[in-house]
């Protein structure tokens, strides 16, 4: 399977599961509220341009608020996050040229402490701009807080759960052969 | 001119990034101050058939749950009948149908219709409901939304099949009560918290209350019916800063769970809120 069309049915399949599994839970607590669906953004090629990355984050995004009804909110951090993977990327990398022997990020490419670190930052960044703006009137600060880390940590199992799920084979590819 | 367009290029990513921010927050900011979704019609077309077909299997789980509460409703309603009472002398019975006047010159206020519910949800802080019944079913704007148990929220947005109602678990959401008990009105109205409890607020500090005291919508409101039930009294605080209690309000719907509800139109809402906005003459 082609990566675009294996990307295209991760789209739907992201945006499926977060609509209608993550979001129908009812709420364990008022802090928390499942996301999974922007690891869509973190899995996708090193290959893509800076500028489709941003496109692809933001109909991502786009299309998750028409389901839930709420236009732009989940956009926004979408759009930010893509705009800052490149930059962690670059500093992140370990092997030398791992982005060009690999397809997308992932343990096996990028290593399991950097890759960590990379959805670690990028949760958190996600859901820091995300109940930013939801929670915008800014009444109450220790709500804000632990909305945040509460949303973040189970944000972190759910992507835990689903690396050791759906483990992502990665063909290693050399430009010798 | 030519340092411009080097400029451009050389910061195309970031211009793309700050374009698509700004792009997002106007999105946001118009839906959130006037409530009327910037991409309304198609949008809501398009989701809300995916919806109908999740919706169908769902419904299979809650179908006990349901048939108890329709069971309930209609032991209560048909309590309600006339056929139930029976006086002494020989006076007419009286039968309301769909017609807009009766025999004894009454006009028809408000009118039901059912709908069932496609997407709900409890968890944001601005929570809608989508319903299957649309503008080519009778659904306007402004109706009032009202499940077996009591009230839901009020229709915002109109397609063709579909509606989108602001539910009660909305931070901009209003809705008109009273205490049953001494008809006393206040405003509901909801902190985003917990889906469970609203807040009921300018009850003044005077009135009597007790936990488990009832809430019905107040006669003032103008797009729901008058007594319809709201919820029961859970805690009663006083508010330090003025003349009134903050009153936390268990409401009597389960948000979790809603399934089919009346939309209740008030026929008389457009005369009423003409006269209320014609400026005033003599005065």
């Amino acid at each position: 399977m082609s990566l675009f069309v294996k990307n295209i049915f991760r789209f739907m399949l992201f945006i499926l599961v977060q609509v209608y599994i993550l979001n129908q839970i009812p709420p364990l607590h008022q802090f928390i509220t499942p996301y999974l669906y922007f690891l869509f953004i973190l899995w996708l090629p090193f290959s893509i341009s800076r500028f489709g990355l941003l496109l692809v984050a933001f109909l991502l995004g786009i299309t998750l608020d028409y389901f839930l009804g709420t236009p732009g909110l989940h956009a926004a951090p979408c759009v930010l996050i893509a705009y800052l993977r490149p930059f962690l990327i670059n500093i992140l990398i370990s092997q030398e040229g791992a982005e060009l022997n690999y397809a997308e990020p992932s343990i096996k490419s990028m290593g399991f402490a950097p890759y960590g670190l990379y959805v670690l930052v990028f949760t958190f960044i996600h859901h820091f701009y995300l109940v930013l703006i939801e929670w915008l009137s800014f009444g109450n600060f220790i709500y804000f807080l632990g909305k945040v880390t509460a949303t973040t940590g189970i944000s972190l199992l759910l992507i835990f759960i689903s690396e050791m799920m759906f483990f992502r084979k990665q063909k290693f590819r050399t430009n010798t052969a | 001119m030519r340092n411009i367009f080097i400029f451009i290029r050389r910061y195309f990513t970031f211009l793309c990034f700050i374009t698509l921010q700004i792009i997002c927050i106007v999105f946001l900011v118009n839906f959130n101050t006037t409530h009327e979704a910037v991409y309304a019609g198609v949008a809501n077309e398009v989701t809300g058939s995916v919806n109908t077909e999740f919706n169908k299997v769902q419904n299979y789980f809650h179908l006990r749950e349901n048939n108890r509460l329709l069971l309930d409703e209609n032991t209560r309603l048909k309590n309600m009948l006339g056929i139930n009472f029976e006086s002494p002398d020989t006076t007419k019975q009286a039968i309301i149908d769909s017609i807009y006047r009766d025999t004894t010159g009454r006009q028809r206020k408000f009118i039901w219709l059912p709908a069932k519910v496609v997407n709900n949800s409890v968890s944001s802080q601005l929570n809608y409901i989508t319903l299957h019944r649309g503008s080519a079913q009778g659904i306007k704007k402004d109706m009032a939304v009202v499940g077996p148990q009591g009230t839901v929220g009020v229709v915002i947005d109109v397609s063709e099949n579909y509606s989108k109602v602001m539910s009660m678990l909305h931070q901009n959401s209003i809705v008109s009560a009273m205490l049953k008990k001494n008809a006393i009105s206040g405003k509901i109205n909801w902190t985003g918290e917990d889906p469970r409890y609203v807040t009921l607020n300018n009850i003044p500090k005077t009135t009597a209350l007790k936990r488990g005291d009832t809430v019905v919508t107040s006669q003032y409101s103008s797009t729901f019916p008058p007594n319809i039930m709201v919820g029961t009294v859970e805690e009663v605080k006083k508010d330090p800063a003025s003349n009134y209690f903050i009153i936390k309000v268990k409401t009597a719907t389960d948000f979790y769970t809603l399934e089919y509800v009346n939309v209740v139109e008030n026929a008389q809402l457009t005369e009423q809120r003409k006269l209320e906005q014609a400026p005033v003459k003599n005065q």
